[in-house]
């Protein structure tokens, strides 16, 4: 499992990567994602941009906007960060699901936005939080994008090809709330998962992962139609069929652990 | 293309002209002569490619070395000093931690990282720890005696 052949640059600054960027070259985060498919071949970019030496942009902090986290966080530093932990669990706990602990150590919130894996985790609680992405440009500057708005398609984001994810703005909580995941045992890709946003008296939202090409947004917990999807993913770990079931059945576990928290 | 990293390994500092595919895993054994992290998978699910990378736990067939420049690795032999094994690698041999021994480099790493963030964990934390590692013989019951026992020691 050899790569094609690239060129290699690591990114000085946030700037330098967006200028790279610009230039065509394909930005490596983590490169839990990117890395893989070079692996296979299924990707082959001819330039690569390093992120990893970015100083700085791995920050989680708070303001009245909202608890902000650099699109370098790795996933074990939002599972383990205090101030999420304190102030958006969900999210934390979240992380806390992702692959294993080697690829959380290395596996960043922004590459995992960007790639939008249709079973990847932080897409259902991103769209349950109404977080907010940050995207930047050499050419156009910072603009913000709602999460149900970013995640357009399977793989595809509303991030332009020469936009990079900046940060991600997420709520601070004030409902109960649980992450619930049938995870494919080998990979720990999620099957489905569903990320839970529940008040005291039952009503909330729901944002479900892996059921279709999109997360799925639920903005009333206590309507369940929108599972029903004739759009379910199948694959050989999980027909359609089954996925949609379990999706049911994962929202409704979601649902009762967070309203036991709220 | 080629190019020249500098890394740290097991405390010494070494360079070498690399192209940048070349995977973390490969240059440790092809290029450094590093054969103790194993090749399963390389699909970055079992985790026998395990090692070190400024103290945290990497799969490093999942990384290329070019990333690693001017870092410092860790990898299974750096872990007995002077000829005394390390207290999770000690667990492992007393406990029977391994039965064919091909994961148990990666076992370890991982092992090491989880008593380095939980010097205490539950039985259900050890699993949770170690779910990046696959052992195909043990059942994985003598692995998590190893740790707790290792645990034990490094209090």
């Amino acid at each position: 499992m050899i790569p094609h052949s690239f060129d290699y640059a690591a990114a000085t600054s946030f700037a330098d990567a967006l200028e790279q960027v610009a230039a065509g070259a394909k930005p490596l985060s983590g490169g839990m994602s990117l890395i893989p498919m070079m692996k296979l071949r299924l990707a082959a970019p001819e330039r690569v941009v390093d992120l990893g030496r970015i100083q700085g942009l791995n920050y989680i902090h708070q303001d009245q906007a909202g608890i902000h986290v650099g699109a370098l966080a790795t996933h074990f530093e939002v599972e383990t960060s205090a101030l999420l932990r304190a102030g958006c669990p969900l999210l934390s706990e979240t992380a806390g699901w992702i692959g294993d602990v080697q690829i959380r150590n290395r596996g960043t919130i922004g590459g995992s936005v960007a790639h939008a894996d249709p079973s990847a985790d932080y897409p259902a609680a991103l769209v349950a939080l109404d977080a907010r992405i940050v995207v930047a440009s050499k050419r156009g500057g910072e603009r913000t994008v709602g999460a149900n708005d970013f995640f357009v398609d399977a793989l595809t984001t509303a991030a332009e090809p020469d936009e990079l994810v900046k940060e991600i703005i997420v709520p601070v909580e004030t409902m109960g709330t649980s992450y619930q995941k049938l995870l494919q045992p080998a990979s720990g890709f999620a099957i489905v998962g569903v990320a839970a946003r529940i008040g005291q008296d039952g009503h909330g939202r729901l944002g479900v992962t892996g059921l279709g090409a999109r997360p799925i947004l639920i903005t009333d917990a206590t309507d369940l139609a929108a599972l029903n999807t004739t759009e379910a993913n199948s694959d050989i770990h999980a027909a359609s069929a089954y996925r949609r079931e379990m999706a049911k059945v994962y929202a409704r576990r979601a649902i009762a652990a967070a309203r036991a928290r709220a | 293309m080629k190019r020249t990293i500098t890394v740290t390994i097991n405390g010494e500092t070494r360079s070498d002209e690399i192209e940048a595919r070349l995977l973390l895993i490969h240059y440790l054994r092809e290029v450094v002569g590093l054969t103790g992290a194993h090749i399963g998978c390389e699909t970055s699910l079992c985790g026998a490619c395990t090692v070190e990378l400024d103290g945290k736990a990497v799969k490093s067939c999942t990384m290329f070395a070019v990333q690693a420049n001017g870092r410092s690795l860790t990898t299974i032999e750096g872990l007995a000093k002077n000829g005394e094994l390390h207290p999770v690698q000690e667990a492992f041999w007393n406990e029977h931690g391994l039965q064919c021994g091909f994961c148990t480099p990666g076992m370890i790493m991982a092992s090491k990282q989880l008593l380095e963030r939980n010097p205490n964990p539950s039985e259900g934390e050890i699993r949770h720890g170690i779910e990046g590692n696959l052992c195909r013989c043990t059942g994985y019951q003598h692995i998590v005696n190893a740790v707790r026992t290792a645990a034990e020691r490094m209090k």
